[in-house]
């Protein structure tokens, strides 16, 4: 195929041509930074929560007098044990995906915070309930449970994710070693695999699990919020049965709608909005390579029917349909290549200006390769069906007047 | 003229169905997706109280311990006007402004009087007396609590006209006792419907930002007595009681003041530095800078519009200019065809201008088209965006402005694709043209 002709003959049509390219290049830089957002939802939607999601489920309760918390545990867990299914029930702070409990400052020396981790208290067994993986250490024994003293025990024997160990001791192991948040001490015994924070939003995929958990004894300010374990298949059953048996055990207290749920449908909630903006993103995504193939579609034609006694012309003189063909295929590459060029330094710079004003990470360079593909080929698809009817040209319309 | 070149307009699409087609589908898109963007944007963005947000103010304290590290900037930003009871209600009495409320929000246990129906949480507001006049908070029946009231812990309450309709069936409730948070409180006035969205008071309280308003309203000290717990506490020191909120070391309530004017925010701005100038001095507070925004600059400096709102309209726009890109080239392959038609007009005598408005006229056509079109997609948007799992979500309708906006973008959009096409026709030179025929 020579290319020199169909230079030429796009020299002619400098505008249209520009026109095509720079549509080629909008959509590729939009395409790419768009696609490069729903990867970025999608995959922290698959945060590992470092708990037996399917296995486990919450019931919140509110509006009791705190006096009544030890009364309320005991009925609630007895309670709530007593649903044929039910595996285990443990009063805890908190669940991944339900309502934080607390954040408090750490430090190691009592006086510069290193940072902020979340805290999760559980009564006795919660560890081993939620199916905590632990890769150093130990989990609590019996007598690591401690009485509360406000929120929290003066001191306590806790576990630490290992992204909070690398975080307050980077390359370390923590076990054995003391941290401090306020006149509170903890010294941790066990490192776990993951533990996210019950409600992430800023710190992302990394801060996400800076976690402590904190083994004390139920009551006080330890009351309300009970884990449930049944086997996977259970679970749904249970958890229905269970949010109706709240009303009978305690009719005085509230049940917690939102956050009163098995912890697949807590996560499903808790990415309802960035599965929504993915959905939104692959929308805009398919009507945009949509209105560029018409753009395509609609020039190409025009030019095919302007160019059609030049087609005559050349069928004429011995130019086969493979050879018209491949001319307006050849045609549509250079322009979409043209395009692709000015795309990626559009694409880039868009995702430079995101990046400045938007939580919105840096575009991975093989996106930009694989987008020009994807442009490539539309545009081929977009050219087919002119290029196809320039091809059934036939040669007598060249002796023909237009 | 002008009608003439409508018929023109006409007969030219009639004879290229696919390609008008074609681009009014492309503007009708891109409109479609800019409008249902722009359509939430100004939901989220809109003023709450637009009558008097310009005389609305929240004066901003730096509370924190003397080694804190965090700027006083930086501090507002993430704690909003949050400051501690103690600061909050020097300045309530000091009753330097129009109007001055302390607030927090706290969910509240409702326990209806009625056998069989199960005690509920409702979004509450702990609040003192101006608070009902200063956000214009209008009464179905009865009114706010007095200042009075206020001080001597009475056990008041005023309640939401959608929580009168559920407990007392839309009745004159004055009087009535309800039960909150396991103690009685005598009703004293019921709202009419109110709900400013944003709900910019309840920002830095932890409470949701956009939504139907609250349901309950305490007076603070009342509801204080009663060991209720606010939904936002920031304390800045380890030895916390958390049971005595009124002098603990947290930021737990905002203030908001109502002021005349330009000038008297001024005046309002200086007391409130000698304020902290003169607690600095009896070692309560540590840093001297002080901050007085106005409502819409609080809402901005507290960034409530979520940021997926804005990547959304930023999206849509890109699209809708890929969308006149498309419809420009359209045009222009459209009028390159026309050129012989071109030619024997202008060889009979018409002018550039008069071939320059034919065509002009021509694309604003396809722009009231696609502006039309986009419409229905812009309806189409807002019912996905109904649908979609955010608190704002059911607001989201098409007003009158934005459905004028909807042909004001169209029309330029069309007309802005129209002019490189309507050029390039004018300057067609007719010989050549008549020549080739």
């Amino acid at each position: 195929m020579q290319i020199q002709p169909i230079v030429s003959a796009l020299r002619k049509h400098k505008l249209a041509t520009a026109l095509i390219a720079l549509e080629i290049a909008l959509a590729c830089a939009v395409l790419v930074n768009a696609t490069s957002m729903i990867v970025g939802r999608l995959s922290a939607m698959h945060i590992n929560s470092g708990v037996d999601e399917a296995s486990l489920g919450a019931i919140v309760v509110t509006g009791f007098d705190p006096k009544q918390a030890n009364d309320l545990n005991a009925r609630m867990v007895a309670g709530l044990r007593a649903i044929p299914g039910v595996q285990s029930v443990h009063v805890v702070s908190s669940v991944p995906f339900g309502s934080p409990w607390g954040s408090m400052g750490v430090t190691l020396d009592r006086k510069h915070y290193v940072t902020v981790p979340e805290f999760y208290e559980g009564g006795p067994g919660t560890p081993e309930a939620l199916g905590l993986k632990l890769v150093a250490g130990r989990f609590p024994a019996t007598d690591d449970y401690q009485p509360l003293q406000g929120y929290l025990p003066l001191s306590s024997r806790v576990l630490i994710t290992r992204a909070l160990a690398e975080k307050l001791w980077p390359g370390e192991s923590p076990l054995g070693k003391e941290f401090w948040s306020g006149k509170n001490q903890f010294r941790v015994i066990g490192e776990a695999a993951h533990l996210m924070m019950s409600q992430y939003n800023e710190e992302g995929e990394r801060g996400a699990q800076w976690t402590v958990f904190v083994p004390t004894q139920p009551g006080g300010q330890l009351s309300g919020t009970y884990l449930i374990r049944a086997k996977p298949q259970d679970l749904n059953r249970v958890m229905t049965a269970a949010r109706a048996k709240v009303a009978k055990i305690a009719p005085d207290v509230v049940l917690d709608h939102d956050y009163s749920h098995t912890l697949p449908t807590l996560r499903t909630k808790f990415f309802a909005t960035d599965r929504a903006m993915a959905g939104l993103l692959v929308g805009v995504i398919v009507a945009l390579l949509g209105v560029t193939a018409l753009g395509i579609v609609g020039l190409a034609s025009f030019w095919v029917s302007q160019r059609t006694k030049q087609i005559g012309i050349r069928r004429a003189l011995g130019a086969t349909r493979g050879d018209i063909l491949s001319y307006f295929q050849t045609e549509n590459f250079l322009i979409v290549s043209f395009g692709i060029v000015l795309g990626v330094t559009f694409a880039i710079g868009i995702n430079l200006v995101l990046m400045r004003h938007f939580e919105v990470a840096r575009l991975p360079y093989w996106y930009l390769p694989v987008g020009a593909v994807v442009l490539w080929i539309l545009g081929q698809l977009a050219v087919l069906a002119p290029a196809l009817r320039a091809a059934n040209v036939p040669p007598v319309v060249a002796t023909r007047s237009v | 003229m002008f009608a003439y070149y409508l018929d023109l307009a006409l007969r030219s699409f009639r004879r290229n169905r696919v390609l008008t087609a074609l681009m009014v589908l492309a503007l009708g898109l891109g409109i479609g997706a800019s409008i249902t963007t722009l359509t939430v944007l100004k939901l989220l963005s809109g003023d709450p109280l637009p009558q008097k947000s310009a005389r609305i103010f929240a004066p901003q304290i730096d509370p924190l311990p003397a080694d804190s590290q965090t700027p006083a900037a930086k501090l507002w930003h993430s704690w909003g006007n949050l400051m501690t009871y103690t600061d909050a209600m020097n300045l309530l009495r000091a009753r330097r402004a129009e109007r001055q409320a302390v607030m927090a929000l706290a969910d509240s246990k409702i326990t209806p009087q009625v056998p069989g129906r199960h005690p509920f949480f409702s979004d509450g507001v702990i609040t003192t007396s101006d608070f009902f006049t200063m956000f214009d908070a209008k009464f179905e029946y009865g009114s706010g609590w007095s200042a009075r009231d206020d001080e001597d812990r009475a056990h008041v309450v005023v309640v939401a006209g959608f929580l009168n309709d559920k407990l007392f069936g839309g009745k004159n409730s004055v009087g009535e006792l309800i039960r909150v948070n396991d103690h009685d409180y005598r009703i004293v006035g019921v709202l009419k419907p109110w709900a400013p969205q944003p709900r910019f008071y309840a920002v830095s309280l932890g409470g949701r930002g956009y939504g139907n308003g609250d349901a309950v309203f305490l007076p603070l000290q009342a509801a204080l007595a009663d060991k209720v717990n606010p939904q936002t506490v920031n304390c800045f020191d380890a030895n916390v009681d958390i049971n005595h909120l009124e002098t603990a070391p947290c930021a737990w309530v905002s203030l908001w003041v109502e002021l005349k004017d330009a000038a008297d925010a001024g005046a309002y701005q200086t007391f409130l530095s000698n304020y902290v100038a003169q607690q600095i001095s009896l070692g309560r507070l540590h840093y001297p800078q002080v901050a007085l925004p106005n409502l819409m600059e609080y809402l901005a400096q507290q960034q409530v519009v979520p940021e997926d709102a804005r990547l959304q309209t930023g999206l849509a726009f890109g699209f809708l200019l890929i969308c006149i890109v498309n419809t420009v080239g359209l045009l222009l392959a459209k009028c390159l065809r026309r050129s012989r038609e071109i030619g024997v007009r202008r060889a009979l005598g018409a002018t550039r201008r008069a071939i320059f408005a034919q065509f002009m006229i021509e694309s604003g056509m396809v722009g009231i088209a696609g502006g039309i079109l986009g419409l229905v997609f812009a309806e189409l948007g807002l019912w996905a965006v109904r649908h979609q799992p955010a608190q704002y979500a059911h607001l989201a309708h098409l007003d009158l402005s934005m459905f004028v906006a909807t042909f004001a973008i169209a029309l330029i959009a069309s007309l802005i694709a129209g002019l490189l096409p309507a050029w390039r026709a004018c300057v067609v030179a007719p010989a050549p043209q008549l020549k080739d025929a």
